[in-house]
Parts: structure tokens; sequence; C-alpha cells
């Protein structure tokens, strides 16, 4: 019993993870109709971003300020760039299109950064500390819980209580009408675009301690658990990503818990393919067909 | 929406796929080229050589599936790995190449089967979320199995010394060339046929293939399941080339190569298979280069990396239209881009 | 006195060949101008191109002695001008408070929307319901209603009267009638509708495959027989 409680308690804080992860693809998939296949790699970037200022500043904080930061010109840098320009007439356009950027982040990655794993320090203990003699939640479980539930207020006091959330829930539903109320729709788009790659770093920022620590490739495995989250709930659907990330990583956490940890990766195939041939809408969507 | 669009623009495209060169004829003057090239190239080009015909099975069978079928697969590299620990396997238990091979092809094509199944039910970023995850996962579960896989360090591979008439890379470049060559062949063949209409009436319109009576759900399976057995082979080559196999060298990053060759060379059609796996050996070489002569070991692979991405995004954001335009010929995408009036009729 | 809006030698088109033809037309302040036409006339077109949705190939478009030309569209409502598509374009996965409000966003301080709801007390009951939820008159009204929101000088018109009953027609009629009345609100009136059109329009224009056909004051229009028989189907 205590031993399922501690696993419950790991597979919310990583579902926690996977759930911002899952908000940030389905920020973009919203606005742009674009699963954002380079968001693992854009989150790792920003990673290494916070390692080399982390390194020169003397301060996990700054480094982790950094990365926010850096996540939001990123992803405004991707969308100016590369993914305004995208021909929608194919859905598989803007898949091949990120693919081809992890493949230039990877690269430029390890150009920079070699290929070896850096260990990633985490800014609290992860030592569960004891409640009621169980040892639970460790500080930095806390700190993500936190994190990600600060992540998930301000999306959405942005996006029901501002006007400029209004301006983009309506760019990304109507871009056309939008345009002719006077939104600046191309800028919506690059701001949706920002904030989702920033939320990505957090999300990243947030994993990659509990990890190998960081490599090009370090988030390879958690975009397929954040996707399969996202395709969970809908991909339409915020509530829908932050619920399915947390089942998501309950899921996984029991199953790593009680049949091993080397499990987990085939763990995530199998729970993708139960998710995307058992629940063909998402928990949480409106929409109909799993084509596009 | 954007499906009906899909539909549209790439009815447009159907009826270009006839002008074709007789596919024996093309078979036997390569067979002759490789011939000749593995008596004239020192070993290191022959060795090159064989590993661009290991990478042709795999990239005439992706952009067979991709471009004729329209599913994009990017867990090609996982296929291949199944293929590549097969052999492997087999011939550290029996020796016996040729079966090997077939048993390694077999192999792949149950794992393509299982893929392809649920691959059926799926389209656009659902399917390439799922092949992403087997390329992701697959590598994976080699270091779950220790006893049989042994984990990162992976397995040799035992191979008989080649005849005596030859040179390793000789032998090589004629086994690789010759697992190439049939593929190819077999693969025009398939595609001229009616499965190949089928291929292609389903890639451009489903309601209306599903109209004319051919079952979407079978087509896609049968593709992806060829398709896979052309990664197999390519995978078992690449065990014999390497004479090892490790979950490293089948990361997620070679899944997304064998995607940019294809899309480089010419989606659907097997000339652009021909010259994607050569760049998928040239690049890297080049990039090879100038790592070495700028001394810097980082560079290296990575460097690679990056040319591949940026000329996947490259090539993506030139062609008007994208994947589907890449199809065409040449002159057929200027003249339909400078009728754009006539376009929805056709 | 100066026109509000000026439309000079306007040639547009969606590719290569131009669905208008050197239009020109005038529309002045407190003025309904009804464009009207048969089908595939080219009076979506017109105001397309109009609110900068289509690049015109040649021609001046000029608001209120301000050229539009290179005005990008969502720059368009701050010169005052309010396009209410074909269609209507609610956004139907916002509330109806919500259209509203995106009406006259882009205003600081945003207006009130009561004046709005007074209008349309209608749109008042459903203020919390989605835009699919509405019908279609209601969300004529919620269009119509999200144009004035952005308190406009000039308002485009497109097909209000689309599938709705012969009333609610009527009461939207009314409707502008009253807003030029009162505010001195111009309105560029596409209709299929011909005679409600006519009724409440000072002037009107004629497309025909588009060019202008014929242009004169509305009552004119609507008296003239072999017109009506040529082009106007009544
Ligand atoms: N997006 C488009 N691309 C190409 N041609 C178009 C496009 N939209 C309209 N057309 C053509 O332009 C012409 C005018 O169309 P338009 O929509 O302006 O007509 P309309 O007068 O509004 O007709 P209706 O009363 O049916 O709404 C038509 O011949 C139409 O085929
Ligand atoms: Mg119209």
């Amino acid at each position: 019993m205590d031993r399922f409680l501690f696993l419950t308690f790991d597979g919310l804080s990583r579902g926690a993870v996977y759930a911002a992860f899952a908000l940030a693809l389905v920020l973009i998939w919203r606005a742009t109709r674009i699963v954002n296949f380079a968001q693992g790699a854009m989150a790792v970037a920003t990673a290494y971003v916070a390692y080399s200022v982390a390194d020169a500043t003397g301060s996990y904080w700054v480094g982790f300020a950094a990365a926010l930061v850096a996540g939001l010109l990123l992803g405004a840098a991707v969308e100016r760039v590369v993914m305004r320009f995208i021909d929608h007439s194919s859905p598989l356009n803007g898949v091949v299109v990120a693919l081809g950027l992890v493949l230039i982040i990877q690269g430029v990655l390890g150009m920079i950064y070699g290929n070896e794993f850096r260990p990633a320090e985490a800014p609290f203990s992860r030592d569960a500390f004891n409640i009621g003699g169980v040892a639970l939640l460790s500080r930095y479980d806390v700190f993500v819980f936190a994190a990600v539930g600060a992540v998930v207020v301000l999306l959405t006091l942005l996006f029901t209580r501002t006007p400029t959330g209004l301006r983009m829930r309506a760019a990304a539903f109507a871009p056309d009408v939008s345009r002719l109320l006077g939104v600046p729709v191309g800028g919506m788009l690059t701001l949706g675009w920002a904030l989702a790659a920033a939320v990505g770093s957090l999300a990243g920022m947030l994993v990659i301690p509990t990890e190998l620590g960081l490599h090009p490739t370090a988030m390879d495995v958690l975009f397929i658990s954040a996707f399969t989250a996202a395709v969970l709930g809908g991909l339409d659907s915020p509530i829908g990503a932050v619920v399915g990330g947390l089942i998501v990583g309950l899921v996984l956490s029991y199953i790593s818990g009680y049949l091993g940890a080397t499990v987990a990766p085939m763990a995530v195939l199998g729970l993708l393919v139960v998710v995307l041939l058992g629940r063909p809408d998402g928990l949480f969507a409106r929409s109909k067909a799993r084509t596009a | 929406m954007t499906v009906l669009k899909d539909r549209v623009t790439s009815r447009m495209v159907a009826p270009v796929m006839r002008r074709r060169l007789n596919p024996f004829l093309m078979v036997a003057v390569g067979a002759v080229l490789v011939v000749v090239l593995t008596y004239t190239l020192p070993p290191f080009r022959t060795y090159q050589l064989a590993t661009i015909g290991a990478y042709l099975c795999v990239t005439a069978g992706l952009t067979v599936l991709t471009g004729l079928n329209g599913q994009l697969s990017l867990g090609h590299g996982a296929l291949m790995a199944t293929g590549a620990y097969t052999l492997a396997l087999w011939q550290n238990k029996f020796n016996l190449l040729a079966v090997g091979i077939v048993v390694a092809i077999l192999v792949t094509t149950v794992a393509g089967l299982v893929i392809g199944l649920a691959a059926a039910r799926l389209r656009g970023p659902y399917l390439a979320g799922l092949t992403l995850a087997v390329a992701v996962v697959v590598p994976s579960v080699a270091s779950t199995f220790d006893e049989t896989f042994n984990s990162d360090q992976g397995l040799s591979v035992i191979l008989n010394p080649p005849p005596e008439s030859m040179t390793v890379e000789q032998w090589q470049a004629w086994l690789c060339w010759g697992g190439a060559l049939v593929t190819t062949l077999v693969l025009a063949l398939v595609t001229r046929g009616r499965f190949g209409r089928d291929m292609r009436a389903v890639r451009d319109d489903e309601t209306a293939a599903k109209l004319a009576g051919i079952s979407i759900a079978r087509t896609q399976v049968w593709t992806f399941v060829i398709s896979a057995a052309c990664a197999g082979l390519g995978g078992a080559l690449f065990a014999v080339l390497a004479q090892s196999v490790s979950p490293g060298a089948f990361p997620l990053t070679l899944s997304l190569f064998l995607v940019m060759a294809i899309v480089i060379g010419g989606l659907g059609r097997l000339t652009g298979a021909v010259i994607g796996a050569f760049l998928l050996v040239a690049l890297p070489a080049v990039a090879h280069e100038i790592g070495e002569a700028s001394g810097s070991q980082r560079l290296e692979g990575n460097l690679a990396l990056t040319f591949f991405g940026v000329v996947l995004v490259v090539v993506m954001l030139a062609a008007p239209g994208g994947l589907a335009s890449l199809r065409l010929p040449r002159s057929w995408r200027a003249r339909l881009s400078r009728k754009p009036a006539h376009r929805a009729g056709s | 006195m100066s026109a509000l809006l000026e439309v000079d030698g306007l040639t547009v088109g969606y590719g290569a060949a131009p669905v208008l033809h050197d239009v020109s037309l005038t529309v002045q302040e407190g003025q309904i101008v009804a464009v009207l036409g048969a089908n595939g006339a080219g009076k979506t077109t017109l105001l397309r191109a109009l609110s900068g949705l289509l690049p015109p190939s040649t021609g001046r478009v000029v608001f209120d002695g301000a050229d539009l030309r290179g005005v990008k569209v969502e720059r368009l409502v701050r010169h005052g001008i309010a396009h209410v598509p074909e269609g209507r374009g609610v956004v139907t996965e916002l509330t109806v408070d919500e259209n509203l409000r995106l009406g006259g966003l882009w205003r600081k301080p945003q207006p009130p929307l009561a004046p709005i709801y007074e209008l349309f007390p209608r749109l008042a009951e459903r203020r919390s319901h989605l835009g699919h939820q509405l019908s279609g008159g209601e969300r004529q009204m919620l269009a119509i209603g999200r144009a004035l929101a952005a308190q406009p000088r000039l308002l485009l018109l497109d097909e209000p009267s689309l599938g709705l009953a012969p009333r609610v027609t009527g009461q939207i009629m009314a409707l502008l009638r009253d807003l030029r009345d009162r505010t001195g609100l111009a309105v560029l009136l596409v209709e299929q509708n011909v005679r409600s059109a006519l009724s409440i329009a000072d002037q009107g224009v004629v497309l025909s495959l588009g060019r202008i056909a014929a242009r004169d004051d509305a009552a004119a229009l609507a008296d003239d027989a072999d017109l009506r028989h040529a082009y106007l189907g009544f």
C-alpha cells in the first residue's frame, strides 16, 4: 500500500511534466494544425542554454529563467522563419518540416556541446520526505507541481481573462474573420508559438534532472509520452492535455514500479497504440476523426 | 478541410506517373555498372558503394510507402534494426547467411504487418506520432533483454569469409546491390500493376478509391508490409556490412535521414530513392572530411545531421505544395503553377 | 462634399484572369448603397477587395481621404470600416459575449456592449452561448452586432438576408435604415434580396459579370422595368 501511494505521487509528478509538455503541443495544434514534432528538440536546446548560463553565473535560477526566455525566443523564431511558410495542403508537410528542425537542432547542439551526457542538477532534493511515516514526495516533486500548476493557472487566466487571450483564441479558430475584426493574426501565431515553446522549455527543465542528464536527444522519449497524453486528451483540448498527462504519468509509474523501469519505454508505445486505436477522439476532443 | 484540399491537389497530380523505363533493362544496366565499379574503385569506395546498396533497399521501400501510398513512416530505422538483429541472432546460431537474410526479411515483415495494421487506421500526425514512437522505443528494447541482445554493446555478427576470388568489399558490394536491384525490380513491377494503381488511388482520394471497390485498409497494410520487408532486407545487409549490431546504430535520426533521403530525391520515384541512398552515404562522408580537416570531433556526425535538417526544411518550404508537388517531375510542376485556373476542373 | 468611400477603376481577380473590371463607385456619409447582381457577378469579390483580403491589380480605394492600398486587413477597422463577410463569420468556438467583445477589442478603452445588447435583446439572452449553438438569424445578428461594436463609419455587409425568414430580413433592413438615420452610418449592402435592399438604399449599383451595368438612385432602379428584367429578375 505504501508502495502504491509512493508510485501514485511519483506518477502524478511525472504526469505534471507530461501535462505541461502536452499542453504546449495542444496550444500549437489548436492554432496551426501542426503537431510540433520539434518541440522536444527545442526544449533540449533551451535546457543547454540554461546549462551554459548557470555555468557562467553560478546560479541555477538565472539559468532557469534563461531557458524560459530562450524558449520564448526560439518558439517565435521557429514560427516566423519556418512554420509560417508551410503549405497546409497536406498535414504531412508540417510533420516533415518539424522533423527537419529536429535534425538541425540536434546537430547544432552536438557541434556546440558534444554528444556526451552532461549531468543536470536539480534545484531541490529529490529524496522523498516522510509524511506520516510514508515517503511520498520529494521537495523536487513539490517544485514540479508548483511550477506546472502555476503555468496552467497563468495560461488559463491569459486565455480566458485577457484581451490578448481572446485574440489568440479567435486567431486560432477563425483567422480570416479575426483579421477583419482587427486581430493581428500573424502576431498572435508568433505569440502562441513563443508561449508554447516556453512551456515546453519548462517541462524540459523539470524532467531532465530526473533522467539521464542533458543530451541532444534527451527529450525523445518524453516527447512520445507527452504526445500520448495530448492524443489521449484530444489534441484540441488544453484540459484534456492536463488530464491526459496525469493519466499517462500514473500508468507509466505503476508499470515501471511493478514491472521494472526497463519496460517503461515499451509501455509508452503500448499505451500510445491503445490510445490511438481505442479512443479515436480523445477524452475531451470536439473534432471527429484521427485524420486531421 | 485540409484533407479535402489535399485530395484535390493530389488528384491533379495522379495522372503523371506514366513515362517509365523498362525495369528489367534498368536493373541489368545497374548490375553491369556495379560489377564494373567493384573492379575499378578502391576498397573503401567499394565499401561505400555497398552501403549505398543497403540504403537503397530501405529508401526504395519507403518512397513507395510515402510517395505512392501517402503513408509517412518515421519508424523505418526501427524496422531496419529488426532485420539487423534477426540476422545477427541467426548467424550467431546457424551461420547460414542466405537463409538468415530471408528470415530477417520475414521477421521484419511480421513486425511491419503489426505496425501496418495499426497505421491503416491512422492519418497525418497520428500516424507520424505512432511510427515516431516505434523509432524511439524499439532500440531501447535491445537494452531490456540483456541476455538476448547484449544491451548497448550489441552483438557481433559471425560471417564466413568471402570466396577467394574476391575482396571482402567486392563481396559486400555484390551482396548489397544484389539485394538492392532485386528490391527495386520487385517494387517497380508491383507499383506498375493493378496494385500500384490501387495504392495511388488510395493516396489521392480515399472516398473515390472506396467507391471504385478498392479496400483502403488492405491496400495500406499490404504496402506497409512490402515496405517493411524492404527495410528488413536493408537492415540485414547493414548487419553484414558492419559485422555487428547495436542500438546506437539505429537511432531516431536514422529514420529521419531516410525520410529526408526520399523527399530530396523526389517522392514516390525509384530514381529518387537511388539519389537519396547516394546522399545518405555521400553527405556524411563529406561531413567527415570537413570534420577531419577542422580537427574537431564534434563536427563530424553533427555536421551531417545539421546539413540534412537544413536540406529537408529548405526543400519542403521551397517546393510549392510541399510533399505533393515533390511527386511531380519538374516540367509538370512548372506547367501546373503557370495555369492555376485550369486546375480545379481536371 | 467629398465621398466617404471612393472606388476608382478597381480591377481584381483570384489568379491571372480578373473577376472585377474597372469598377468605380462612391458611398457618401450616411448613405446606404446597395450592390446587386446575379450569383457570381463579383459582389463578394468587391467587398473582399475593399477590405484588403484581395489585393487589387489596378485601381484606387480611398476612404475618408486616405488611400487604402497597402493597408493591412487587420488595420482596416481602425480606419472605421467593418466587414461582415458572406456566411457571417461568427467564431463558433467563442461565446456570444466573446464574439461581441472581439469586435471592439482594438479600441482603447473598449466600448461598452450594452448598446449592442439593447439593439439585439435576443443576443443578451444568449450571451454565454457558444457561436455554434445559435440559429442562423441569431448568428446574423451577432455578426452585425459585432461589426457595430467596432463603431465603424462604413459597414460592408455581404448578404445579411441569406437564409433568413422575410420577417427577420425586414427587421435587419429596418435596423440599418435606423442606424443610418440616427448615427450617420454608411453601408455598402450586398444583397440578393433586391426589393428589401432597394427599399432602404439611397443608391443602387448593379454588377454584371464583374462590370458595373447600372448605377442610379435606388428608387429609380426599382422602377426601371428593363433593368429589373435584365439583371435583377423581378
Ligand atoms: N476563391 C476564388 N478563387 C477563384 N475564383 C473565385 C473565387 N471566389 C470567387 N471566384 C469567382 O469569382 C467570380 C465572382 O465571385 P463572387 O463570390 O464575387 O460572386 P458573388 O457575386 O458574390 O456571387 P453570390 O451571389 O453567389 O455570392 C465567380 O465567377 C467565382 O467563380
Ligand atoms: Mg457572394
